[in-house]
């Protein structure tokens, strides 16, 4: 561990406005939720800050339900109680897909979904699936609600619209038409990043999102639109490309992503055909 | 019962299991200081100051000025110094150590290092530094060649390995009077006791070094633990009070040794029915910034360079060399891995020249007892070459299921190998190491410096002698590897520990046995008093190894094993995913089969994340991918079904024929699954074989399997 544990100061919210108000008031607060990416930072040495708020008891920022045909997911449902629902098995399998590639065993009993997507790593395994099927982010401050497309979430590398003084409450998921599909591609087969990482619908509309192939969740409309056209392949594939902006990291290389984007592409439209 | 040759439960298991077993971090003594190493963060410069900035209040202070011995890691070529001086020849060189009672406060110390950058030297080829070169020769090559009908060339590339043992480095010292004891996450005692005297100019007596439970060392603690705790020591006696100095795991990874990464070329001439005629070799490995065990890596890599393979015209020539990363060093097969990648990936495409099945090819030259090998040795009746081959291919029905595959996206290769036992050639001689036996009133005491890292030396160590003593398994301890109390048995490395020290334990057994003439232990201490019995080293043949001509008997024997991966490609993304390796591997003994199986199921899974996963990405001579995150070891997901095959064919001078086993295993998977690859069509010569490299071998203008050049 190498950051100094004692200068660490965590504020214990027991409702959601007690939290809402310390957000506002106790700034700069770090949100806690499983804590999976927060932990790794503190242990690196390159913690976010040294107030955090721990969101545990915040019941109602937990559970699926569906209400008026959308399922709504709380911020700090873990990956381990998604792969476990079953009406997202039936409403939203790609996200049961993911969720069950996230990490390990261990680190999904953790890790929610909330997280995920406010930590904004662009190689976040549930952020495709979401961009894929028009979720909505649910933002709450004491001020009240705001609902965002999460196609509008994300600014930049590790940027979005949320203000410090906001906590995702919730995803919102309207009903998805078409058949779901999810691929990850990381560098071994379970605790890993991904390298690649697709979650599309094949629909007369097909949606196409990938994963770690640029600064933040790509939702491709022109391969998109190419598809809904009944382009060829390669003509979907070569949008894509114009789509996508990936760099050679410590994982992999840009042309490799490139490659096994339009590779992932083609799998997936002749798997559902 | 006999207590040899069965599966008695690990001595350690019970304590790991349930957590109780104690670890150095584990441990914390009355007025103990942390440490902290300060390192370099350039691969190559000057340093023009070092200046702490934050307030030295309660900090202890170290450079190389307060070293009162040699500032040298004592090992081979002492050309490493404890902390640097005035140059640093690689990223995270030890430059200042600092302790604080305050874990807090020393991790926030600010330190200031200013450089005098200069051009660092990255690639082994064009180094000008040579630590060690070896030239072997047998026969005459150039007459082999002319003997030829077809000359096949290649060059191979292995990468750095990282050991990823489950615990970082770590130690503690504590200053007793006028000297030293340490308590160490470490392989060899001794070691470090040699590098503290010469670091801390201490005599024997005054260097006391204990070895703690350990959690893994795969060689990655044979020689660096003598650093952590050189460092350690210091800050010890410059504070006069115990220090705790443990790495985490970005600093293990990023400081202390890896596997030596090399370039392999190999031309071998081979007659159309499939002889051998020639092997001309030349292996370049990458030694980082100082020697540490270079020599020897680069000694057994070249002696197992022709493969498991008769050959009459052999030159095999080798150098390791400098580099400004940091220094490589002992990793489990030690240079065998590296070479025998070459050797049998080359084989295979021997045998695709030839248009000959690669099992017939190796058939023809597999190595048969009474064969020599390249450096002359005259091998005895436990060769099992082709035992193990043939035993493999039936086993999988290799040929049958080759056809199969055919063009179905799964391939199956194979790779024969073989792994020499102990210290090279005149190693174990120099050594001289030593074992003893402690009478006890229920039975006997084991005394050897042996470290029980995880492969189970304290069990096997007492079936042994418990076993030669006719006494039960539980009458035999084991004392701690403690320098105060047990003998230099050499370092637990080099596949020794059960072969080599067992077996000074088993004649140390047969004398007490003697000794007690039927009486039992309790009766003998009563009526004669107290009783140890110290064997030492004696080398089991005459035909002595010379170091200058490489020729003789380089080990005292050889394990034996064939590997057969099948593998599957996924077209979409390039990854190779091993779908069962079948390891048939000869032993001599299996002590006990349990442990030995796991070594071999372990060894194999090490050897697939060296042939498919593991990749030291190296930035201006830094591991830019030092965290497990991004340094993928196989998980149990990326580990096929091994289906492992034991052999014994007994040797002579073995304990009950054991030969060494722990290092086999690993030498051969990444060839295995090579060649797999090279079924599918794919060329691949460098490993890892990572998807990105598979890739480019696929879809790139690089030639296929089965074209020419
Ligand atoms: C071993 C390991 C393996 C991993 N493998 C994967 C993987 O395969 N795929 C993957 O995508 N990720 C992986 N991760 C990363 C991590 O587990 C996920 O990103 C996880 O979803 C984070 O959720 P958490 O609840 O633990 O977030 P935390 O660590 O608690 O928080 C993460 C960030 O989100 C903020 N935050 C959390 N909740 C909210 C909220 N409701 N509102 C506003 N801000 C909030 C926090 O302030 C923090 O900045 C892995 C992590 C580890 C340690």
């Amino acid at each position: 561990m190498r950051s100094a544990l004692s200068a660490l100061e965590l504020l214990e919210p027991r409702s959601l406005s007690h939290a809402l108000a310390l957000l506002r008031d106790a700034a700069p607060v770090v949100p806690l939720a499983g804590g999976t990416d927060v932990y790794v930072l503190l242990n690196a040495g390159t913690p976010s800050g040294t107030r955090y708020l721990n969101l545990q008891r915040l019941d109602g920022l937990r559970g699926i339900a569906r209400r008026n045909g959308v399922i709504s997911i709380g911020a700090l449902t873990t990956f381990a109680e998604i792969r476990r629902s079953a009406l997202l098995a039936r409403r939203l399998p790609s996200l049961v897909a993911a969720a069950r590639e996230v990490g390990a065993v261990q680190v999904q009993n953790r890790a929610t979904i909330g997280g995920n997507v406010a930590n904004g790593s662009p190689a976040g395994d549930s952020l495709p699936v979401l961009a894929a099927s028009d979720a909505v982010v649910v933002l709450r401050s004491a001020d009240g609600v705001r609902r965002v497309p999460f196609d509008g979430f994300y600014t930049g590398y590790r940027q979005t619209v949320m203000r410090p003084d906001e906590l995702i409450v919730a995803f919102e998921v309207p009903p998805v038409p078409g058949r779901q599909w999810f691929r990850k591609v990381g560098t071994r087969a379970a605790q890993t990043i991904s390298k690649v990482v697709l979650a599309a619908v094949r629909a007369p509309e097909p949606r196409v999102a990938f994963g770690s192939v640029a600064p933040t969740v790509v939702r491709a409309r022109r391969t998109e639109s190419v598809l809904a056209s009944g382009g060829t392949l390669n003509e979907a594939a070569a949008a894509l490309m114009t789509e996508i902006a990936p760099i050679d990291d410590l994982r992999s290389t840009a042309e490799y992503r490139r490659r096994v984007a339009a590779n992932l592409l083609r799998q997936f439209w002749t798997e559902t055909a | 019962m006999p207590t040899v040759g069965r599966s008695l439960p690990r001595r350690d298991g019970r304590d790991k299991v349930t957590g109780a077993a104690k670890y150095i971090d584990d441990l914390a003594l009355p007025g103990m200081l942390h440490g902290r190493t300060i390192r370099s963060s350039i691969p190559c410069g000057r340093i023009r100051s070092v200046s702490l900035l934050s307030d030295p209040a309660g900090f202890t202070v170290v450079d190389y000025r307060n070293i009162p011995g040699r500032n040298v890691v004592a090992l081979i070529g002492d050309d490493q110094p404890c902390l640097a001086e005035h140059v640093v020849r690689h990223v995270a060189e030890p430059i200042l150590l600092l302790a604080h009672a305050d874990r807090e406060r020393l991790l926030a110390a600010d330190v200031d290092v200013q450089y005098e950058p200069s051009e660092p030297l990255f690639d082994p080829l064009r180094s000008p530094k040579v630590f060690k070169s070896i030239a072997m020769r047998k026969g005459d090559v150039d007459a082999g060649f002319a003997e030829a009908d077809e000359i096949v060339e290649g060059e191979y590339r292995v990468g750095h390995q990282e050991h990823a043992y489950i615990e970082p480095n770590g130690v503690i010292a504590v200053p007793a009077d006028g000297g030293v004891t340490v308590y160490g996450s470490l392989q060899c005692p001794y070691y470090v006791q040699k590098a503290l005297r010469a670091v801390l100019d201490l005599p024997a007596d005054r260097v006391r070094v204990v070895q703690a439970e350990t959690g893994g060392g795969f060689g990655g603690k044979e020689e660096y633990p003598s650093i952590v705790a050189a460092h350690a020591c210091l800050l010890a006696l410059e504070s006069g009070r115990p220090v705790k100095l443990v790495y985490d795991r970005a600093e293990d990874m990023l400081a202390t040794t890896k596997r030596h990464p090399g370039v392999i070329r190999t031309r071998t001439g081979v007659t159309r029915d499939g002889r051998l005629t020639a092997i001309d070799v030349d292996v370049v490995l990458d030694g980082g910034a100082y020697m540490t065990l270079s020599p020897v890596v680069l000694s057994r890599g070249v002696i197992h360079a022709t493969g498991p393979y008769r050959c009459d015209n052999v030159r095999v020539r080798g150098r390791v060399v400098m580099t400004n990363t940091p220094p490589n060093g002992a990793f489990r097969g030690f240079g065998a891995p590296q070479t025998q990648f070459a050797s049998e990936v080359h084989m295979e495409r021997v045998a695709e020249r030839l248009g000959m099945d690669p099992v017939r090819l190796r058939e023809i030259n597999a190595l048969r007892p009474g064969d020599t090998t390249a450096t002359g040795q005259v091998l005895g009746r436990d060769v099992s070459a082709l035992a193990v081959l043939r035993d493999a291919v039936e086993r999988t029905d290799f040929k049958r299921r080759r056809r199969e595959l055919r063009g179905t996206g799964r391939g199956l290769g194979l790779a024969l190998f073989f792994h020499g036992a102990g210290f090279t050639g005149a190693g174990e001689m120099k050594l001289a190491s030593k074992a003893s036996l402690e009478l006890t009133e229920r039975g006997a005491r084991v005394l050897a410096s042996s470290a029980d890292i995880g492969q189970g030396s304290r069990t096997v160590h007492a079936q042994i002698v418990a076993e030669a003593l006719g006494l039960p398994f539980d009458a035999i301890e084991i004392a701690r590897a403690d320098t105060a109390v047990v003998p230099d048995s050499g370092p637990t490395v080099a596949s020794r520990t059960s072969m080599i020290v067992g077996g000074l334990l088993r004649r140390c057994a047969d004398d007490m046995k003697q000794a007690l003439g039927g009486l039992t232990p309790k009766e003998y201490l009563k009526r004669r008093g107290p009783l140890v019995v110290t064997r030492q080293y004696e080398p089991p043949t005459s035909a002595a190894f010379d170091e200058e001509t490489y020729t003789g008997d380089a080990y005292g024997t050889y394990a034996w094993a064939c590997d057969v991966a099948e593998v599957e490609l996924d077209p979409v993304t390039y990854e190779i995913r091993p779908v069962r390796i079948t390891a048939v591997q000869e032993v001599g003994k299996a002590l006990n089969p349990v442990l030995a199986a796991g070594q071999i199921e372990g060894g194999t899974a090490q050897g697939v994340g060296y042939a498919l996963l593991e990749e030291v990405v190296m930035r201006d001579g830094r591991m830019a991918n030092a965290q497990l995150t991004n340094y993928a070891v196989p998980t149990t997901m990326d580990t096929p079904r091994i289906d492992v095959v034991i052999h014994e064919r007994p040797y002579r001078h073995g304990p009950y024929g054991a030969k060494g086993l722990g290092e086999l295993p690993l030498d051969g998977v990444a060839p295995a699954i090579a060649n797999a690859v090279r079924h599918l069509g794919i060329d691949v010569r460098a490993i890892p074989m990572t998807p990105e490299r598979v890739m480019e071998a696929e879809t790139g203008e690089r030639k296929k399997v089965g074209s020419k050049k």
